[in-house]
């Protein structure tokens, strides 16, 4: 099957029926697994102690808000240069998402930050820049539900979206960039994580976790939006009937 | 299990990325239940999509 054939709606419900179940249930196993790694095996820091266990869920949510908007970034090419049929159910359906991940992203890490810096918020650079991010994510929401033509809507979200791409390369190399409170990259690393392996596992499996679990909401979210879209459609028809007859 | 000192932090964190979590579940099941129910009404009216009437037997 051609990528293009996912372009058909009805063909990509049927897709989305099939593989539901199985990622709900993969989703399921993976967070079970990777919450009884991160609770009961993993063990404490010899700095941090038991708050590094924050880090298996703030570490994965920041990985998925950024994901979000570079997924939001495709779809946008996807809606103005290709005009595939789904780019911009996809766009419009990533954005609540993404922001639900940044935001769970913002407080664990200030209630990591709270024990170990001493203080739930400090404006550095990494910090201030996912909040730009969340803030961004809200802008597109609330974009999408301004405009009322859903194509009209769907090229400024594009346009809005790779805009807001500036900010990603930003929010990753802002540790690297300015002095930050924030620590640098012990994970996603040129020479290897500097994370030690018995936290290391967990926080991938949790990762994977959080992964599939994006995946399974974006995947519904979809079909939700195609849905609403032929009922939207229907009601049109209705009306015109209504008013021709 | 021992949590330290700052437990209630680490506590407080895994529940507020539950409520998220459950939250968009939730959102996303009620939203399909939504969506369908109302498709099925405008059917049931009369209504159907050209691409859903060309799909019927003749």
């Amino acid at each position: 099957m051609a990528l293009i054939d996912f372009a058909n709606p009805n063909r990509f419900i049927r897709l989305v029926d099939r593989a539901l179940p199985w990622l709900v249930v993969a989703t399921a196993l993976f967070c079970a697994l990777g919450l009884y790694q991160a609770i009961v095996v993993a063990p404490d820091d010899y700095q941090q102690g038991a708050t590094v266990k924050i880090m298996f869920i703030h570490v994965p949510a920041a990985w998925l808000g950024m994901l979000g908007w570079t997924l939001m970034s495709v779809a946008a090419l996807g809606t103005l240069v290709w005009r595939h049929p789904l780019a911009d159910v996809a766009l419009k359906t990533t954005a609540p998402l993404g922001a639900a991940f940044t935001l769970m992203c913002l407080v664990t890490g200030a209630l990591w930050g709270r024990p170990m810096w001493g203080t739930y918020w400090v404006w550095d650079a990494r910090l201030t820049s996912v909040l730009v991010l969340f803030l961004m994510y809200l802008g597109v929401i609330a974009l999408w539900r301004t405009v009322e033509d859903p194509s009209r809507a769907a090229r400024a979200a594009a346009i809005l979206t790779l805009v807001g791409a500036v900010n990603l390369p930003i929010i990753k190399f802002s540790v690297d960039w300015w002095s930050t409170l924030h620590q640098p990259a012990s994970v996603l690393r040129l020479g290897g994580p500097t994370i030690h392996p018995a936290l290391l596992m967990p926080l991938m499996i949790m990762a994977a976790a959080f992964t599939l679990l994006f995946v399974t909401l974006q995947l519904g979210a979809m079909r939700n939006e195609i849905l609403r879209r032929r009922v939207r459609t229907l009601r049109l028809m209705q009306a015109a009937n209504a008013g021709a007859s | 299990m021992n949590l330290g000192p700052h437990g209630g932090f680490i506590v407080a964190a895994y529940a507020i990325a539950s409520v998220v979590v459950a939250g968009l579940i939730c959102w996303i099941v009620a939203d399909h239940r939504a969506q369908t129910k109302r498709l099925a009404e405008l059917e049931r009216s009369g209504m159907a999509r050209r691409s859903a009437r060309g799909a019927e037997p003749s």
